[in-house]
């Protein structure tokens, strides 16, 4: 379930930023790969809401740092 | 008019209020798209009181101390408000530090009470910290949950609260303005500081009954402390709550609630400046050219004051997009990007830019848009007194400032106290210029910190410690990018590392070192950038690092671009 789940997270956060897929790693860190503050975050777990079909709380953005962090969150929601 | 000389203390004034606008609307809750409550004043006193009495039954007493750590809604003004009634001093702290960081400020704060949300709850009792002699109140918990001998903030209790005025020099907040890995400096806020500066402000830019305050700012924040908070509630207004900052609810939550006036942090404000404009864009050309000249006119006509009800005609599609209803924005916490605040001028949304620091209340100087100025930082507010001291020959100095919202002090810590305090003065650390219309403009910091675009002030020496004993290294010294190579501006700002390496240690090897203890930090918190210095660091005889003379060692040796090495 993850591997599936970091690979579309990785696949939607690619497409938001204009960046190469190839270029992300599971442990990469996701504010300083993706060049985004927290509010551009915001928007990024709005595309993945959607895509996931779940409904992430803000709160649970605290304390994640790389992808696979967020995609452990979107499981624990799914 | 606004006066609020009668009252000595913020309960008193918030109680009076309560039955002065009883049946008006008081609060607006929303999860997403979500209405999830609405109160009256009446109402908001119910909920107020009844926490008054909840934590007096538990034995608060006047003058004792409650932390409260909650995300942006509706529980942080009611537990305020009773804590004030009770007689409390409140310790509003940030939910977005780490667990650790809370605690430590809990701790140093002294509070006896601590009113958390369930999330928030979760995370800090991970920490296991001894919590024992702190009563704990917190919302939101599932019916299920095992809470032990914490409280849920919903225990609805008969008894009926006790009122405790106090007087205009009592302490009445213990707000953080830093310290979180270092040094906790826990600025002392009285009733009088809070009643002057809404006083100022109040009348400076008075809002109506029928106003809605967008609140998305967390309340812990001084902006939305006074304009989300305190203010609203003295002119009888409603405040709206977003328990999300998903932009597209934002969006329709202004719609919804016809939002009048909100404050945002810069970071905010540059992300509604790119959506409008990527709506703007994505226009057919034609349209995109008529929608330009119509805001060209739009500026041409409002370049002495702002007309609200014209802009709003004029510009009535993009004015939609913010709901239809917005008249003001306040905008603080970081220097404003003039460019943005200029954008939001030109479509009809004056950005009133003002400066303070959490110890001096909440603004010093404010722009009151006759005209509208961006490039400033307005003029001194009434009864605000602003020195430029240590001037250069350009007239830039340092800004020090007086009057009656200075704080008392900072909590347990005279030393540090002296040192921003002199004489009733306090020395802010910012340098700024006056110009020949008395605005002052701010060019830098003589102080090494940076704040980010979203209102966070950050100190080098609290994000230090994260990197003591870093693999492969000698020394390290964390600085603030502008206070090593001084740019005169305050955007942009970012924290870098200087490393004194161990010797034949590759660049990579200490890149990823660096990078792997980043990632331990707040994202607001990390490093942008690190650089090597190859000799050993100047120290005083108890062997502290000397940071002004590193700084001016390195700043004489090298160019900012050749020697830093970005950490992305």
């Amino acid at each position: 379930m993850t591997s599936h789940t970091l690979s579309k997270l990785i696949e939607l956060a690619a497409k938001r930023f204009r960046i190469e897929p190839r270029t992300l790693q599971p442990e990469d860190d996701i504010f300083i790969k993706l060049e985004m503050n927290s509010f551009q975050a915001l928007s990024l777990l709005s595309d993945l809401e959607l895509a996931f079909d779940i409904e992430i709380p803000d709160y649970e953005l605290q304390g994640v740092k790389t992808f696979q962090g967020l995609a452990d969150v979107i499981d624990k929601r799914r | 008019m606004l006066d609020l000389s009668k009252w000595a203390c913020l309960g008193e004034t918030l109680l009076d209020l309560m039955s002065k606008y009883k049946d008006c609307m008081a609060l607006f809750e929303v999860n997403r798209d979500r209405e999830i409550g609405s109160w009256t004043y009446s109402q908001f006193f119910e909920e107020a009181s009844r926490l008054a009495a909840l934590v007096q039954d538990h034995g608060f007493a006047s003058g004792d101390r409650c932390a409260i750590l909650m995300s942006n809604q509706s529980k942080w003004l009611f537990s305020a408000t009773g804590v004030f009634w009770a007689g409390g001093i409140l310790v509003p702290l940030d939910y977005k530090l780490t667990p650790s960081e809370q605690l430590s400020l809990l701790k140093h704060s002294k509070a006896s009470v601590l009113i958390t949300e369930w999330p928030i709850w979760l995370y800090l009792r991970k920490e296991n910290w001894d919590l024992d002699q702190v009563l704990v109140l917190v919302t939101e918990a599932p019916a299920n949950a095992q809470l032990g001998r914490t409280i849920r903030w919903e225990t609805s209790l008969k008894k009926p609260f006790q009122f405790f005025k106090r007087v205009r020099e009592d302490v009445a907040c213990i707000v953080y303005s830093s310290g979180t890995g270092g040094r906790p400096k826990g600025c002392m806020l009285t009733h009088g500081n809070y009643l002057y500066q809404a006083q100022v402000l109040g009348e400076m830019f008075p809002i109506q009954s029928k106003d809605r305050y967008f609140s998305i700012l967390p309340t812990n924040h001084a902006i939305d402390f006074m304009c989300g908070f305190i203010l609203p509630l003295h002119f009888g207004a409603a405040i709206v709550h977003q328990r999300t900052l998903r932009p597209e609810f934002l969006v329709s939550t202004m719609r919804r609630y016809g939002i009048s006036h909100m404050a945002l942090v810069p970071m905010l404000l540059k992300a509604f400046e790119k959506r409008t404009r990527e709506n703007l864009e994505s226009l057919p050309k034609l349209k995109q050219k008529l929608i330009q000249q119509l805001i060209a006119l739009n500026a041409k006509l409002t370049k002495k004051t702002p007309k609200y009800q014209f802009s709003k005609i004029l510009l009535k599609p993009i004015h939609q997009a913010f709901g239809g209803n917005l008249r003001l924005l306040f905008a603080g916490g970081a220097f404003v990007d003039p460019s943005t605040a200029e954008f939001f001028y030109r479509i009809g949304l004056p950005v009133v830019i003002g400066y303070g620091l959490t110890e001096a209340g909440t603004t010093l100087t404010v722009n009151d848009l006759r005209p509208f100025r961006a490039d400033t930082v307005g003029k001194p507010l009434p009864g605000c007194k602003i020195e430029l001291r240590d001037q250069n020959k350009s007239g830039v100095g340092e800004v020090w400032v007086n009057g009656p919202t200075m704080m008392k002090g900072y909590l347990d810590d005279p030393d540090l106290t002296k040192e921003v305090l002199v004489d009733g003065w306090l020395k802010t650390g910012d340098l700024g210029i006056f110009d020949p219309t008395g605005h002052l403009k701010l060019v830098g910091r003589a102080k090494n910190m940076i704040v980010t675009e979203g209102g966070k002030n950050i100190y080098p020496e609290d994000v230090e410690s994260t990197f003591e004993d870093l693999q492969g290294s000698q020394e390290v010294c964390v600085f603030a990018a502008n206070y090593i190579w001084p740019t005169g501006r305050l955007t942009d700002e970012q924290l870098l590392i200087v490393v004194r390496p161990n010797p034949g240690l590759a660049k990579e090897k200490l890149k990823s070192a660096i990078l792997e203890r980043n990632q331990k930090l707040a994202d607001f918190k990390r490093l942008a950038a690190f650089m090597v210095w190859e000799r050993e660091f100047p120290r005083t005889a108890s062997l502290k690092i000397k940071r002004d003379l590193l700084a001016q060692e390195i700043a004489k040796s090298f160019q900012k671009e050749t020697v830093l090495q970005t950490l992305s």
